[in-house]
Order: C-alpha cells, then structure tokens, then sequence
C-alpha cells in the first residue's frame, strides 16, 4: 500500500463495465517527506474520497477489485481504499 | 491505471492465437498536465480508441481481464476513453510533510 494525495478525478464514458459506478480518482503517491513518489497514478474510488484528501491506495489487482467489490477476474490494479487521518512518525525517520 | 495518449496502432500477423482479433495501440504515457512522461509502450484495446486519443490502461495480469474466456498473453490494456481531466492539486499542500 502507498501513501498518496488525491489531486483530481476523471471522466470517461467509454470505460470497461467493471470500472462503472465508481469515481477514477488521480493520485499522487508520496514519499514520508510529502514529496512526490513517481508519477500520479489513476485509481478507483471505494472510500468516497475527494481532491486534496491525503489517502491509502493498493497497486495489487486482487486488492483493488475486492476493495472496489468488482469480480474476479476484473481490469482494476490501484484503488483507494482509506482516508488518512494521521500519521504518527518519529522525527528521525525523516 | 495510468494515463496515456494513443499515437499509433500496430499489426502483427504472425502472433500468439490468444492475441487474434485484438487490437495494438502504441500509447505515450501521460502526467496529469497531459504532457508526456516516460516511453511508449504497446497495449492491446477493449474500448476502440484511436490515435490522438487520451485514455487510461491498465498493467499486469489484470489486463487480460476483459478477454476472458480467451487467455489474450498481454500486460497492458487500454481499458477507457478519457472525456476529460478535472486537476485540483491544492497548492497549500504541495510537498507538505505527511
């Protein structure tokens, strides 16, 4: 799981029918410092997530499609599924 | 999934008989800003999209998902025709520490 920053959402009308019913949210995955860990990734929504909330996302094909309630097999690799709250650190791990 | 644009399609005639009938597009990867980022690679398609088109795909075993029954052997499908981006990257939280 990564930690990731919502920075958007999509829309498309031509998609797969597994991936209806559920938002296409852009994320941004993150290093522990904020900053940006690679490129922002497209994930589908379980939570109810929206712009600028800090999230949990899985990049594992099983996981997401159990979290999104899709079947099995389904075209689905990243989802979000939690809204993060807090995150307690050490400062020294920085 | 990640974002992509199509820039071309491809054709093989000699091929895995798992692949018949599917379609090849080559797709530059996209950021968010729509510019390009990263190398091109080749996706089989499920939704007919064309080149010039921004898309998403999905990458790994999941993308053989939607020709099943046919065990298509890819790791990369185009899976939706993207209408539009809506960005909202809060400038307030940019590189804030978690």
């Amino acid at each position: 799981m990564l930690i990731a920053r919502v920075i958007g959402d999509l829309v498309a009308t031509r998609k797969h029918p597994d991936h209806e019913g559920r938002k296409l949210l852009l994320v941004q995955p993150l290093n522990l410092d904020g900053t940006d860990r690679g490129d922002a990734v497209i994930a589908l929504d379980a939570v109810d997530a929206g712009a600028g909330d800090r999230v949990l996302i899985v990049t594992d094909g099983f996981a997401a499609a159990t979290a999104v309630g899709r079947p099995l097999p389904s075209p689905i690799d990243m989802a979000v599924i939690g809204v993060i709250d807090h995150i307690d650190l050490p400062p020294d791990i920085l | 999934m990640f974002l992509g644009q199509v820039v071309g399609c491809l054709w093989c005639t000699v091929k895995n008989p798992g692949l018949t009938g599917l379609r090849l597009l080559l797709v530059q990867p996209l950021t968010p800003e729509l510019r390009n980022t990263g190398k091109r690679l080749v996706c089989t398609d499920c939704t007919g999209a064309g080149a010039g088109e921004v898309v998403y795909w999905v990458r790994s075993k999941e993308a053989a998902a939607p020709f099943l029954p046919v065990e298509a052997p890819t790791d990369a499908t185009v899976v939706g025709i993207v209408d539009s981006v809506r960005l909202n990257r809060p400038a307030s939280l940019e590189n804030a520490p978690c």
